[in-house]
């Protein structure tokens, strides 16, 4: 099977006055068509980040220097802005944090989702308010036909997080870039907005790259997670061996600090140390410094994602050779 | 990151309340009254005691008998409350009283002032905003390019410099040494029905640009930089970020989504501006000799004709609270927020 999406060695810096920041080192990773994959890591670990630089729409100065991001086979990380523009909606679709600020707060739902939808897929006015209407009855909107016509502020945020998915999806795109879809939600309704992305990814054979807190989440939606750690992604595999069985000395002591499933990762990380800053990552594993199974080499030469028991892992301890283990 | 229990609060379900617009437009006139029966009393005290008229209108050699006849004919002898609402009562039935000066009815001066101050004015206020808002817009997206920065730089010195300088300068480049257009008055007018217009003529068109421009100049910068500031606001946000994820185009994002929201701000200011532009035209129509109602003003502040002054007061006052009015239901029209009681 040929990947959807993927991305090689992607690395995301900020120049500021004070010399380069590394925010995306050399990240690689990739979704198959209709595939769940996960993304999870503390915060600031560049997971935002890595969906901007797919969708082209990082932050200046942010800027791409190196790395390579392909959608069915076609580059796409080095399209002129206006073919990106295309892509954007059409092929790949996003959902935002905070639904409360995501939305015009000047045009009805309606409006938003018929001007999606008529940019790319040239609908006559009728056919896309039908179908807008339809999107809201499919995204479990009460009243859809009215409320068509409602603005967002109308909406309660577990509502509009409703909308936001139905515009994220009403192009049709190949796949969605959720980004912490529920983080701004009631926790009551989470359950909801997660299971209806998951649904409606299934019936459109759209995939996605869900980025959540929650471990709970990623064990009940996704099929692969990529743990990311300063920049890096650190360790990818099924769900199963990612969550119950890890390789990385990290993703060990994150599931070892969540006493339960439904736990949020940034709370209750209680591994040692903290996450360093960007202008602060150590020279080698940048994990070293908390890393309980620390050795020399782990000082000096930053490992690369390597088969590591069931997954993949950045991790001297599965370098050929290593005994270590 | 939000709490999810802010999220909630914030995110709770509002009702739409469509009634509201016309409660709202009444409360807002019924608000009015107060303010206009305020300007009226200062109007009125200008009247009162500012000058006497008695004095101006008898000349220089008269009898007491004949003082004590013109202040009962002024009804000057009557008490101060019964000849405020006697003002009043007149001011309700269009009469504004006599001009010492010219010894006609100030509303038949201002009638046909009115004109040439209203075509004035509305020519700046176009100007102001049809260069201020697409300026603001192209220096709010391209920030650093040249053009922007020229814009910038053009528009401080259009903030800075005075009116009259301006229009002096604008004179000297453009009728003395150029020859383009005229540097006073308003060209070949044209009357339909008790409107004369200079819209109609070429050279009442002409004499209409450099006053025009000068009268508008401060507020067109002002607006352009609102605009600019605004947008920058604007293009930071969220569903902005959200609508170029979707896909849209730059047209729709910049001149859709983006400008909509940086109305609501603009509006307030604009609206305040633009009842400014009928305020500063005293000075615009001094210096290009613009025969409206603000020359008429200076002229009359130079003899003291306290009808036309205090008349001249209480037209300004109407208009800002006419401007106020429409900037509310434009809030209205804009905002759909504001549309239920409190939505934020
Ligand atoms: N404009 C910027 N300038 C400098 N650093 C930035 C900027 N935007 C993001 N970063 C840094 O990039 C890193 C990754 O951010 P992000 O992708 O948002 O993290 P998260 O995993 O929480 O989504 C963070 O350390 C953040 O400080
Ligand atoms: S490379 Fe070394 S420091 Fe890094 S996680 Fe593996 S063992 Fe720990
Ligand atoms: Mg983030």
């Amino acid at each position: 099977m040929s990947a959807l999406l993927d991305v090689q060695d992607l690395s995301v810096d900020f120049p500021t006055r004070r010399g380069r920041l590394h925010a995306l080192d050399r990240v690689s990773l990739s979704i198959q068509p209709g595939e769940i994959l996960g993304v999870v890591g503390e915060s600031g670990a560049g997971k935002s980040l890595t969906g901007a630089a797919i969708i082209g729409l990082l932050e200046p100065p942010g800027v791409i220097v190196g790395g390579q991001v392909s959608l069915e086979g076609r580059r796409i990380d080095k399209l002129p802005p206006e073919q990106m523009r295309r892509i954007r909606g059409r092929q790949i679709g996003a959902v935002f944090q905070d639904p409360l600020t995501t939305l015009n707060p000047l045009y009805t739902v309606g409006r938003q989702l018929v001007e999606t939808m008529q940019t790319h897929l040239g609908l006559s006015d009728r056919d896309a308010k039908a179908r807008a209407v339809q999107w809201l009855v499919d995204v479990g909107i009460p009243g859809a036909a009215e409320r068509v016509d409602a603005y967002p502020h109308e909406f309660s945020g577990g509502m509009r997080q409703r909308v936001v998915i139905a515009l994220a999806l009403c192009a049709e795109p190949k796949l969605v870039i959720a980004d912490e879809p529920t983080t701004a939600l009631d926790v009551s309704i989470q359950a909801q907005v997660i299971a209806l992305l998951r649904r409606l990814a299934r019936e459109h054979g759209t995939a996605v790259l869900l980025v959540t807190h929650d471990m709970g989440v990623i064990a009940e939606t996704c099929d692969r997670v990529a743990v990311m750690y300063a920049g890096r992604v650190i360790e990818v595999g099924s769900v199963a061996a990612v969550v119950h069985r890890p390789s990385h000395p990290y993703t060990e002591g994150l599931m070892a600090s969540i006493p339960a499933l439904r736990a949020r990762v940034d709370r209750l990380a209680q591994i040692d140390g903290a996450m360093p800053r960007l202008n602060a990552i150590p020279p080698g594993c940048a994990y070293n410094p908390r890393c309980p199974k620390v050795f020399e080499r782990c000082r000096h030469d930053r490992p690369n994602l390597m088969p590591a028991k069931e997954t993949q892992a950045a991790c001297w301890l599965y370098a050929e050779g290593a005994v270590h283990g | 990151m939000l709490g999810a229990a802010t999220a909630s609060y914030r995110g709770r379900i509002c009702v739409r309340g469509i009634s509201a617009i016309p409660a709202f437009i009444i409360s807002r006139i019924l608000q009015a009254i107060p303010v206009l029966l305020i300007v009226g009393f200062i109007a009125f005290a200008l009247f009162a005691f500012v000058g006497d008229p008695v004095n101006i209108m008898l000349g220089t050699s008269y009898t007491e008998a004949d003082r004590v006849r013109m202040t009962h004919e002024l009804g000057l002898d009557q008490p101060f409350l019964v000849q405020y609402i006697k003002f009043i009562w007149a001011v309700l039935h269009g009469e504004f009283g006599v001009s010492y000066r010219l010894a006609r009815p100030v509303s038949s001066l201002i009638a046909e002032r009115l004109p040439a101050t209203a075509e004035l004015s509305l020519a700046a206020a176009l100007f102001a905003m049809l260069v201020g808002i697409p300026a603001g817009v192209y220096t709010g997206i391209y920030r650093n390019a040249f053009t922007s920065r020229v814009f910038m730089v053009l528009s401080l010195v259009g903030v800075s410099l005075p009116t009259f300088l301006i229009g002096i300068l604008l004179i000297l480049v453009f009728s003395v040494l150029l020859g383009w257009l005229p540097s006073y008055g308003r060209g070949t007018t044209v009357a339909i029905g008790g409107w004369t217009t200079g819209l109609l003529t070429v050279s009442g068109l002409k004499a209409l640009v450099l006053p025009a421009i000068t009268l508008g100049l401060f507020q067109m910068t002002l607006i352009m930089r609102l605009v600019r500031a605004e947008m920058l606001e604007v293009l930071r946000s969220d569903y902005i970020k959200f609508a170029r994820a979707r896909g849209l185009t730059n047209r729709a994002i910049y001149f859709g989504h983006a400008l909509k929201n940086t109305l609501v701000p603009v509006i307030t200011v604009a609206g305040l501006q633009l009842g400014g532009i009928v305020a500063f035209s005293i000075v615009t129509e001094t210096v290009f000799q613009w025969p409206g109602m603000g020359l008429l003003l200076v002229q009359s502040i130079q003899v003291g004709d306290i009808p036309v002054m205090s008349t001249y007061l209480l037209l300004v006052a109407v208009l800002f609270v006419i401007i106020n009015l429409i900037v509310d239901m434009l809030y209205f029209a804009v905002d759909p927020r504001l549309r239920v009681g409190r939505a934020r």
